[in-house]
């Protein structure tokens, strides 16, 4: 079996293993502390320190490795809560339809048809600025664009004959759901997974770079593009280590989610070929 | 021809009636607390003299249906209120910012969309061969580039190396034409490179899927000339799916500005946004966040009513 993954795909789950490990054990990691001051500003890179410091001192490469841990645990997190609001109504909402169907999916068509930056920026300017709200935010947002996939799957697994035969012999409503709909919707939303958790890594670090998302000392990796963006001009490229790092982890990401599509519409003898 | 026009006057309804309840969400949005706006803008150590105070002058105390209506009736009739932060009018402010930002966007659509065009057109022509798997993996690598890391690389190289073209974008009203086209070359550039991936992938989609229909195949049986299948046959079915990608990638371009903005530090829409919602400013947010909308919802209706016009489907129904 894992000869035939593509050599991208095999590039992708190392470097995204990488990341992962390195934001599991990024305390064990970081030579230096988090908002530590252990040199001069913006100094370059040394084998003191690896990435030089940034505008305050403090040693870049350790505030990297925090920022993986930051950066991916929120993207996580938010990526959960969109996945389970998402699913949970769009699957809701194609069992029970009529009225709530309807409700709910005119309610989706409207919150997508303003851009999520701006609406999250709407929303953040009354908000107050702590992690839940910022999390709670970015996932319900996103959970839209679960809703909609959820949904039109689920649509169409409601009308198979399996599912006809659960509700003959009188199961309920719950157990059609996550039973009988569920684990057969599982494959093209895993599929959605990779993609959802990039958007929110990419939105995060939006947010943050906009001095919106996470607030200092804590740092992740949009966050400190805007501690440093300062620098560029004076030809000091400290504020281009934390987004490349964006960069390559959405990439290798996207390498990931792509074989997955690429193997989810094999088995379903789909697009592929195309 | 009536019948275009019904399907147009529905789409246009449509979209009236989506404006409306995407105004009523937006005032809805900044209502969701358990506080009030007074409370955010003088935080939590006010004084509750000083909060019935600043509920009063802002109106707060009237009820929050009746506030909305106010709100809508004053943007229908020009009038954004005003700043809580300095007290100006905001439509003042925003005038010469809007200009500012809708330059900056058209400028950056007009070098990506015939760009993109043209190099999903190259996809297509050399399919499967080396111009376009250059092409696809190159633009499947730009898509996951976040838009402040374009920005700054090409600040970095272009601007402070080179010196080729100013690293901060400052515009004022005595510019020429071609000075203030040098100022947006930069953002223009990072805005193209942030659209140009999705939009070239999404027309090589389109017109592939064109190419692969049953009606072109026909058309090559027939013996016709390959400009003729081209000309009559793919063009007509390919500008609806085309016209579409462009839009819905004109409508991105709306929200990549908010960013591109920021790190250019571009006197326009965006950048006044950003700024409002960390003071909190909520009256300003409502009319920035408004305005996005506004654009946003357009691109898409002009997207659809496009593809209405061009498909000779609706626009000859049986």
């Amino acid at each position: 079996m894992f000869s035939r993954i593509p050599i991208s795909a095999i590039i992708g789950l190392t470097i995204t293993s990488l990341f992962l490990l390195t934001a599991a054990f990024a305390p064990w990691l970081a030579p230096y502390g988090l908002a530590e001051t252990v040199g001069g500003v913006w100094e370059p890179m040394s084998s003191q320190f690896w990435l030089g410091t940034d505008n305050l001192g403090r040693d870049l490469l350790s505030r990297m490795i925090y920022g993986a841990r930051t950066t991916i645990f929120i993207a996580l997190l938010a990526t959960a809560i969109s996945f389970l609001v998402g699913s949970i109504l769009g699957l809701t909402a194609a069992v029970i339809g009529g009225w709530l169907d309807a409700l709910l999916s005119r309610f989706v068509d409207l919150l997508m048809s303003i851009p999520t930056l701006i609406f999250a920026l709407v929303v953040l300017s009354v908000l107050p600025a702590n992690l839940l709200t910022l999390i709670l935010v970015m996932g319900i947002l996103d959970a839209t664009r679960v809703y909609r996939l959820a949904r039109a799957v689920a649509v169409d697994i409601n009308v198979m004959e399996y599912v006809e035969a659960a509700r003959l012999r009188g199961e309920g409503r719950v157990w059609i759901v996550f039973r009988e709909i569920l684990p057969n919707a599982l494959t093209p939303l895993i599929a959605e997974l990779g993609l959802r958790f990039i958007f929110q890594v990419l939105f995060l670090s939006a947010l943050s770079f906009l001095g919106l998302g996470i607030q200092p000392p804590d740092a992740d990796w949009g966050g400190m593009v805007k501690e440093n963006k300062d620098g560029i001009i004076f030809g000091i490229p400290a504020a281009l280590i934390p987004a490349a790092a964006i960069s390559i982890l959405a990439i290798s990401v996207n390498l990931v989610a792509d074989w997955i599509l690429n193997r989810t519409t094999d088995l379903k003898g789909g697009r592929s070929g195309q | 021809m009536s019948y275009i026009l019904t399907l147009l006057a529905k789409r246009l309804a449509i979209s009236a009636l989506l404006l409306l309840a995407v105004s009523a969400l937006i005032f809805a949005g900044t209502e969701i607390l358990p506080g009030d706006v007074a409370q955010s803008v003088l935080g939590q150590s006010a004084t509750p003299e000083a909060l019935a105070n600043l509920r009063r002058d802002m109106g707060l105390d009237e009820p929050a249906l009746s506030r909305y209506f106010g709100w809508l009736g004053g943007i229908v009739q020009g009038d954004l209120g005003t700043a809580l932060t300095n007290g100006t009018d905001i439509a003042d402010a925003i005038g010469k910012r809007l200009y500012n930002t809708v330059f900056l966007a058209s400028t950056a659509a007009v070098v990506a969309v015939p760009l993109a065009i043209s190099l999903g057109l190259l996809a297509v022509l050399y399919k499967n061969r080396w111009p376009d798997k250059l092409i696809s993996g190159t633009t499947l690598a730009f898509i996951s580039l976040p838009e402040f890391f374009i920005g700054y690389l090409l600040i970095y190289f272009v601007a402070v190396q080179l010196g080729w073209f100013p690293s901060v974008a400052t515009v004022y009203d005595s510019m020429t034409f071609a000075e203030r086209l040098n100022a947006v070359a930069l953002p223009a550039a990072t805005l193209t490179l942030v659209v140009l991936a999705h939009m070239m992938r999404m027309t090589r989609a389109a017109i592939l899927n064109v190419m692969q229909s049953a009606y072109i195949e026909t058309a090559e049986l027939k013996g016709l000339s390959a400009f003729r299948i081209v000309a009559k046959h793919a063009l007509p079915n390919a500008i609806a799916p085309i016209v579409n990608v462009v839009m819905l990638n004109l409508a991105y371009l709306v929200v990549g500005v908010v960013v591109v903005e920021v790190i250019f530090v571009y006197p326009g829409m965006g950048q006044y946004l950003v700024d409002h919602v960390s003071k909190r400013d909520v009256p300003v947010v409502q009319a920035c966040g408004l305005i996005f909308a506004t654009f946003y919802i357009g691109l898409n209706m002009i997207a659809d009513i496009i593809s209405i016009v061009a498909n000779p489907r609706i626009r000859h129904p049986r």
